[in-house]
């Protein structure tokens, strides 16, 4: 048999293209500099991304294409997806270089490992096959595990690593045998539209669910969903808190799209079987979330819980199965986001040589700190706990609104109930800021200014998006829909 | 000249605007100049307010002022404004108690005072807007929204307990609000993707529904009225925050209750409301009653007063519910417009009498630190022209005719009597109740020997202060002598509500 091998296009990943090019020349170029020069490693990241950002731009309008044999596609909801994914780790590159320089891992390293995991982000988002998605997932996690590791002489951070390794491991393992199993039962389908044109005529079978309850654990791992959820707080409170804003943020982006290629995409016609695992996972992780975080009396354990907390909200969205329940689910996920990068972001902004500030006592005060960063992280606290007018209200009224169109009345009424007691710890904190009288050797904190000035665009964002939400809407809208 | 001017947009930014530029004219030491900013901006929302009176056609039951531009495409939400009889007076009680909440805190407050002043002004315009959203999305933007001025003006500037108490109020009234929302979403979709409060009015529903959706809504308004047995925030809000705080309180937030079950609850669910009125009645006769009785038993002022509002506030469901057994006994459209009639006049008397006792305690806090009943007595000795303002304020709470405070309760007796006669037998309980607590009050607190040291070294109100008592002491008088105005504006909305309620919607 001649087989005939033709190019294929390349033009639709262009970004990853790009990306991995100037990873590579950023890998090398760093080894040239010395301490003092680090700052151009930085500042060539953020050219890149702002470069990535062109490039997909550019991409927005452009009709959807897939290409190496349907293993990749490039859509509405992938170009919007990269380009949060660009601003959450650039702000994430903005945020910690003060923090990374006090602790001595402001290295090459770190920029490199943030780039390569994001193209494991992208390539996940992209993917049009159980197989590249696979790969996106395990270049992201290898990434990862590599920056939890950071400070490899710190022991906690090492056991944080340590954990999320092997838990991680296990869970890409689940996801490759659900693959396979519904390799063998579909007869060899890989590709998303293959398969799921497979499934639309195919009788649910045994072999089908087995192979959907491996996916939607692997998929609730990697999301931190209940009762998969142990080893978030373990991690984002041990991992040193630069990679913790790194791994709250855009790797969210990534378990979303995962969602939506697996069970939105392939497994679409199943609906009725996962939705009701979904609605499980949901239910418990907005209570484990919203119960345990009250007794956390460390900042980011506080938002690990926070984070398991408002994944239900997320998966509350997708599991309604509606283009309507997409759409929230992704303006959850990019809102939940921007949040928690300004929440993170402030803990690392407090942070000084030597102490963490991820406390919440720490946060004491702030009010008369430093007025605006205690504003932002009011607004961040009221945006998480879901009071208007800032935009976490608005992602939370268009989860409870998808599952109250698949007429989930037990589940929207759990989702309230358990914000309110989640409205808890949120108070508290703002409580802690403003109430309490800082501690007696405090004084006004300041910030470098690219820092102080991507913290006020991110807190203006929450505002902004709580008063005038229509417009992301209405993106994620069109990009769900196509 | 004023009907150009987008009048409700203006009443609600700005404040809210005005609030951020006190924020900012506060930096760097800037205390004089937020204060006087504050005042100019509160002044100049009440002056926009006025015309929303003299230019309101009160013959007419349609909303008035209107505006209306889309605001969030994606869920056909609009940005949609406008008033009727019932939204005019609380308004106007809004933008007027703001300026007197601004005079009021001019020295006591010291510490974050930009904060303070920004804090009401913001709340200020969030209150505003809920009175006149007629879109659900927005109402209840503005009704969660103004939970977070309140939390921290409770916060920074309250009592000794004030962390508790601001916690526990904004819990308790977010977990109402949250099964209103539930209650929007699923109007919301049975009318096609629309928040209309008026397209919800005439919105079909069955009994089942209108049951669940008539409790989501007394789920959030009886928390904010308060109703009993959801009162207890109340006397620890009250107690905790700043005078400013328990003004608003008192005078308007508990308001925001009552306009809701006008505003929502009994024109949305009307059977809803016919089959579940014995449930109110009772328990705003149980809160007449029986927090009567609890009032009467307490040895601080400001709870004493917090409940005195709650006995009050039971006036105002009473009034507001009464009208179903009324029409099912007799027919009589009259007595049922009475008895609503009643419940918004009490409401807005209320905000007078209630927000002048508050500023009368926070004279005197400011000067002896106490709010103890025990540690005053014999105020008039040394403060004869502040005593003359409390005894007012005290008849008026109690009832006296010629003060606010006699016309809606008499209005609300008179409706009760055609529902039943032990209902008024009850409610009528409150003219002896209410004159003995805050009868009592009076005689521990300002009559007798000069109690103390403290009391001895007492000096009467400055000019600022009688300014305020002053303003609130004609207010309290004319609308006892002379209610038309009040009665007047509200009478065609009233009765177009009465009608509307009293057909079923099944």
């Amino acid at each position: 048999m001649e087989t005939t091998f033709t190019a294929p296009a390349l033009m639709p990943a262009l970004p990853e293209i790009f990306l991995l090019t100037m990873a590579c020349v950023i890998l090398i170029a760093d080894l040239f500099f010395s301490e003092e020069q680090r700052v151009y490693t930085y500042i060539l990241s953020l050219l890149t991304l702002a470069g990535l950002a062109g490039i997909t731009f550019w991409q927005l309008g452009q009709p959807d294409v897939t290409t190496f044999s349907d293993m990749y596609v490039a859509d509405g909801m992938a170009h919007v997806l990269k380009l949060f994914s660009y601003a959450a780790v650039a702000a994430a590159f903005v945020y910690s270089r003060d923090y990374l320089k006090a602790r001595d891992i402001y290295k090459g390293e770190f920029y490199v490992l943030g780039l390569f995991s994001l193209m494991g982000m992208m390539i996940i988002i992209s993917g049009h096959h159980f197989l590249t998605l696979y790969l996106g997932l395990e270049l992201m996690s290898l990434c990862l595990y590599g920056m939890v590791a950071m400070r490899r002489d710190d022991g906690i951070a090492s056991e944080a690593a340590m954990k999320y390794f092997v838990l991680s491991s296990i869970a890409s393992g689940m996801l490759l045998y659900g693959i396979s199993i519904l390799y063998g039962v579909s007869g060899g389908a890989l590709g998303i539209t293959e398969f799921s044109q497979w499934l639309a005529t195919a009788e649910l079978s045994t072999g089908l669910g087995l192979g959907l309850v491996f996916i939607v654990v692997a998929v609730a791992f990697k999301f931190g969903a209940v009762p998969f959820h142990m080893w978030l707080p373990d991690v984002y409170d041990g991992a040193p808190t630069a990679v913790t804003l790194f791994l709250g943020t855009a790797p969210k982006f990534a378990a979303f799209a995962m969602v939506m290629r697996l069970l939105a995409d392939a497994l679409g016609a199943a609906v009725d079987w996962w939705q009701p695992m979904l609605a499980a996972l949901a239910v418990l992780s907005m209570g484990i979330g919203a119960v345990v975080a009250i007794a956390q009396v460390s900042l980011k354990r506080m938002l690990a819980y926070s984070t398991i907390m408002n994944v239900g909200f997320i998966l509350m969205g997708v599991l309604a199965g509606t283009e309507q329940g997409y759409q929230a689910a992704m303006f959850y996920t990019i809102v939940y986001v921007i949040m928690a990068a300004a929440g993170f972001g402030m803990i690392l902004l407090l942070a000084r040589n030597g102490f963490e500030g991820d406390k919440i006592d720490d946060f004491a005060g702030l009010a008369r700190r430093n007025p605006w960063f205690a504003a932002v992280m009011m607004f961040v606290m009221f945006g998480m706990a879901g009071v208007p007018p800032f935009a976490g209200f608005y992602a939370k009224f268009e989860a409870i609104r998808a599952a109250l169109d698949v007429g989930l009345l037990w589940l929207a009424l759990s989702a309230v109930v358990f914000s309110v007691i989640a409205a808890f710890y949120y108070l508290r904190l703002v409580k802690v800021m403003y109430f309490d009288e800082p501690a007696a050797e405090s004084q006004v904190l300041d910030a470098p200014m690219d820092a102080r000035a991507v913290m006020t665009v991110n807190g203006l964002a929450i505002l902004l998006l709580g008063i005038f939400p229509g417009g992301l809407m209405a993106i994620c809208l069109r990009a769900i829909g196509g | 000249m004023f009907n150009d001017l987008p009048l409700l947009s203006l009443l609600v930014w700005l404040p809210i605007l005005g609030g951020v530029a006190v924020l900012i004219a506060g930096r760097n030491g800037g205390d004089d100049r937020a204060r006087w900013l504050a005042l100019a901006v509160s002044l100049l929302a009440f002056i926009i307010s006025i015309p929303l009176y003299t230019g309101f056609d009160a013959s007419s039951a349609a909303m008035q002022f209107v505006e209306k531009t889309s605001w969030i495409d994606a869920l056909n939400v609009n940005y949609h404004l406008g008033v009727d009889g019932l939204a005019v007076p609380l308004i106007l009680l809004t933008t007027f108690i703001t300026v007197l909440v601004v005079i009021s805190a001019w020295e006591v407050i010291q510490d974050r005072v930009s904060q303070y002043f920004a804090a009401f002004l913001i709340m200020e315009g969030l209150m505003n807007g809920v009175f006149a959203a007629l879109d659900g999305m927005l109402f209840y933007v503005f009704w969660e929204a103004m939970l977070i001025p309140m939390f921290l003006i409770i916060g920074i500037w309250g009592g000794p307990r004030r962390v508790y108490a601001t916690i526990k109020f904004f819990l308790y009234t977010f977990l109402g609000s949250v099964f209103m929302l539930v209650a929007f979403i699923y109007m919301y979709m049975q009318m096609g993707g629309s928040f209309s409060i008026l397209d919800m009015h005439d919105l079909p529903l069955g009994m089942t529904e209108q049951i669940l959706i008539f409790l989501a809504f007394f789920a959030a308004f009886a928390v904010k009225i308060p109703m009993v047995p959801v009162h207890t925030w109340l006397p620890d809000a009250h107690v905790e925050a700043p005078t400013g705080g328990s003004v608003i309180l008192a005078a308007i937030m508990l308001k925001l209750g009552g306009y809701g079950f006008v505003r929502f609850a009994l024109p949305i669910t009307p059977d809803a409301a016919a089959a579940l009125d014995t449930m109110v009645v009772t328990l705003s006769l149980i809160a007449v009653v029986y927090i009567g009785f609890v009032a009467l038993v307490q040895q601080d002022m400001k709870k004493l007063i917090a409940y005195s509002s709650i006995a009050h506030m039971g006036f105002v469901t009473l009034g507001l519910f009464l009208p179903f057994m009324i029409y099912s006994n007799s027919g009589d459209m009259q007595g049922a417009v009475l008895g609503v009639t009643g419940g918004m006049v009490q409401m807005i008397s209320h905000g007078f009498i209630s927000g002048a006792l508050f500023l009368c305690v926070g004279v005197m806090y400011d000067r002896v630190h106490s709010r103890e009943i025990s540690a005053y007595g014999g105020v008039v000795n040394t403060m004869p022209k502040f005593a003359a303002f409390m005894v007012l304020f005290a008849m008026a709470n109690a009832g006296l005719p010629g003060t606010s405070g006699f016309v809606g309760e008499f209005m609300v007796i008179l409706a009760s009597f055609k529902a039943s006669f032990w209902i008024a037998f009850l409610a009528a309980m409150t003219l002896i109740l209410g004159a003995a607590y805050t009868l009592w009050l009076v005689k521990r607190v300002i009559f007798g020997e000069v109690a103390n040291d403290n009391v001895a070294q007492l000096e009467d109100i400055n000019r600022r202060e009688f300014l305020m008592l002053a303003v609130l002491a004609g207010a309290v008088i004319l609308f006892g002598v002379w209610p038309a105005p009040l009665v007047e504006v509200m009478d065609a909305s009233v009765e177009q509500l009465v009608q509307h309620v009293m057909q079923s919607k099944l």
